[in-house]
């Protein structure tokens, strides 16, 4: 196992730039996950990584090793793609041990890798069994025993559980994660499910055109968006992003929405008049009838325990997530309030957090 | 637009029983999912109304025609599937154009050129009319192939998974558009799922579906607060319905014949130590971006609520945990006080 270091990493098709200078350490370890919508630049960087793209500049280390220029096969690097390439004429033992046989490993050393594989994947039943015949999650284990089995530096892998049903793949990512928690083995992970993301990664760097714009844990990328694509692109609801304007001085701890004030965390820099973004979480909204800041009730979606209601207001549509027995009428206007605690603000022209006791500002990258 | 009904369907292939002795029905203007896993036979029972199956058994009749052995082309339907199918070298005009280009409607084309613009307009694509539709983003192709079905005006639409390929930011949006279209166009929708939260939003009924039989229909809360079974109330509810021995909370008074108990967040009462009906420990809190998901061991049972904010717990906390009306289940999984 080894730490995989990106540095200025850079990969343009003609005059397309799908990486722009991109630089991050993935500890030796770790569980890491590259975040974005589809053309972020996410698959092309872990190509790079992996060697089946070659950089326009910048370096890859693999551990101490310069690995920039190295061909696939000498990175001791193992990719695992969404979709699962399995040779449909072999049996599951034969498909896992393909690539140690590959390597010229003698049949001993196999026989002991593969049952090992099949025991942390729990697939030793299923070792005789034609691969034909086997569920899309068994497969998915068998290819990822074709990874393991090699034991090799990292894991790769592309949106590994991108073919899969959604009940299945949030079964999954639970596996993967604990298999994670086994093996300690490198890994960086590519997928544009941020539930994925969420619960199986150790820190996420969240991408969008070419560029890396925040790194961080979970809990980090999800409270403390460094930027408003972030804050959009996390959570489903996504954040709530209401439009004001205002000016902003270091040491207060309100701001003012029209005639409402709202309290934030306490601000941490001055800003003269401009057109900011307050970013609200669904679950940070909450009820208040004697709040000044108001809005309409437009519809809501029951979830059974809680419900997404959609409100307007004069500052853009919000919604909240509420308990589900708080009845709600379509048309009703309500008062509203917010946790503190959980407020980001934005400059809504640059899109970049605004520094405050709860946030560092856009410094994370 | 009209109602349509299945009535005593069966589908066999081979040796499975894909479709048993299916009965349902689909008010004008309805929306009906069907939820249920990967080979529940969801897909089999549109396919079977679309027409591209012939039922073993039964009768389907979409208004007042019995289309049990009418072709899919003679049954007024349109259908819109998971993997979007345009043609990849026409124009988004076109593509919506094409069902209304087809030589037996003979629609003219100026009425073509409105309905194709309202349609766009609906779907919010109409800025791309002119584009090829080998250039659009998935969610832009997923709207086309919408509005290919909606174009015209069928007397159902049947629906498969068709926000499934999408991410997850375009499934909200989508979600809630197609909603809202329905609504407005008044159309009946059949609406094949296995994602509870489309179901729960979208549908006015749900119909569970488990090994080829319908095993509950209602609305979506009804399914959610009065499941007939221990497999219908774990198709909905995210964190999943906690289902605990009767033994684990041995001061709760529970019905007769009561085996499992249900319990869902709305169902527990957690609070740092007192007295309560059992005793456990806060073993870890998820965090999933959309929810916190707070995991308590009682009596060595894990058991996963939704984490209230307020309630300030970290891990570690001993906590006590008291039960608020749960579901009870007896020893078949049916739920005890359920109706028949």
């Amino acid at each position: 196992m080894a730490e995989i270091k990106v540095e200025q990493l850079r990969k343009a098709f003609g005059d397309f730039v799908a990486v722009q200078a991109s630089d991050f350490v993935v500890g030796d370890g770790e569980f890491f996950c590259l975040l974005g919508p589809s053309g972020c630049g996410k698959t092309t960087t872990l190509r790079m990584i992996a060697g089946l793209e070659l950089p326009s500049s910048g370096r890859i280390l693999l551990g101490s090793e310069d690995v920039t220029f190295k061909r696939a096969a000498e990175r001791d690097i193992a990719f695992v793609f969404q979709f699962f390439a399995l040779y449909p004429h072999m049996n599951v033992r034969q498909n896992i041990a393909f690539p140690l046989k590959a390597q010229g490993m003698g049949r001993a050393e196999r026989a002991k890798r593969v049952a090992e594989a099949a025991r942390i994947l729990q697939i030793e039943p299923l070792l005789e069994r034609s691969v034909a015949g086997l569920s899309s999650g068994d497969r998915q284990r068998v290819a990822l025993g074709r990874a393991i089995v090699r034991n090799p530096k990292a894991f790769l892998m592309d949106e590994p559980l991108g073919a899969l049903d959604s009940e299945l793949r949030h079964a999954m990512t639970g596996e993967l994660r604990a298999l994670h928690d086994r093996l300690h083995a490198t890994t960086i992970y590519v997928t544009h499910d941020q539930l994925e993301a969420m619960s199986m990664a150790d820190r996420v760097a969240v991408m969008n055109r070419g560029v890396v714009e925040q790194i961080g844990t979970p809990r980090e990328i999800y409270d403390r968006p460094a930027s408003v694509f972030v804050a959009d692109f996390i959570g489903s609801p996504a954040m709530n992003l209401l439009t004001f304007s205002g000016r902003l001085e270091a040491g207060a701890t309100e701001v003012h929405l029209g005639g409402a004030k709202v309290a934030a965390p306490r601000l941490r820099e001055s800003l003269p008049e401009r057109e900011l973004l307050l970013g609200v979480r669904p679950e940070a909204v909450l009820i208040d009838e004697a709040s000044p800041l108001r809005g309409a009730v437009f519809g809501a979606e029951y979830l059974g325990t809680t419900q997404i209601v959609a409100i307007t207001t004069d500052f853009g549509p919000l919604r909240a997530r509420l308990p589900a027995d708080v009845a709600m009428r379509v048309g009703e206007s309500v008062g509203l309030a917010f946790r503190p605690e959980k407020l980001s603000l934005f400059d809504k022209a640059s899109g970049r957090a605004i520094h405050t006791a709860l946030h560092q500002g856009a410094a994370h990258v | 637009m009209s109602d349509f009904a299945l009535s005593g369907v069966s589908k066999r292939f081979g040796d499975i029983l894909a479709v048993d002795d299916i009965s349902l029905e689909v008010e004008n203007g309805g929306f009906m999912a069907l939820l249920g896993p990967t080979g529940a036979g969801k897909t089999t029972t549109l396919r079977l109304v679309a027409g591209l199956e012939a039922p073993d058994r039964g009768a389907i009749r979409i208004g007042e025609a019995d289309v049990t052995r009418l072709p899919p082309a003679a049954r007024d339907v349109a259908f819109v599937f998971q993997q979007y199918s345009l043609y990849p070298h026409l124009s988004v005009f076109d593509n919506l154009a094409f069902p209304l280009r087809s030589p037996v409607r003979r629609t003219p084309e100026d009425e073509i050129r409105r309905k194709v613009t309202e349609t766009a307009a609906l779907l919010r694509i109409d800025a791309k009319l002119g584009n090829s539709a080998a250039r659009l983003s998935g969610g832009e192709m997923q709207r086309v192939a919408i509005g290919r079905a909606l174009v015209r005006r069928p007397a159902i639409y049947l629906m498969d998974e068709p926000l499934s390929s999408l991410d997850a930011k375009l499934r909200a949006e989508l979600r809630l558009e197609l909603k809202r279209i329905q609504v407005e166009l008044g159309a009946t929708f059949l609406y094949v799922t296995h994602d509870q939260i489309e179901a729960m939003t979208m549908a006015t009924r749900i119909g569970v579906i488990d090994g080829g039989r319908i095993v509950q229909v209602g609305a979506p809360r009804e399914i959610y607060e009065t499941p007939r079974s221990v497999y219908v109330a774990t198709r909905l509810g995210q964190p999943r319905i906690n289902l605990l021995p009767r033994a684990a909370a041995p001061d709760l008074a529970a019905p007769p014949g009561a085996e499992t108990i249900g319990a869902r967040t709305e169902h527990l009462r957690i609070v740092k130590t007192g007295s309560s009906s059992a005793h456990g420990k806060v073993e870890r809190i998820e965090h999933l971006g959309d929810q916190n998901h707070l995991h308590i061991r009682i009596q060595g049972q894990d058991v996963v609520t939704l984490a209230d904010p307020d309630a300030g717990l970290s891990v570690g906390d001993d906590i006590g945990v008291s039960f608020v009306n749960p579901l009870f289940f007896d020893i078949r999984g049916d739920r005890i006080g359920a109706a028949p």
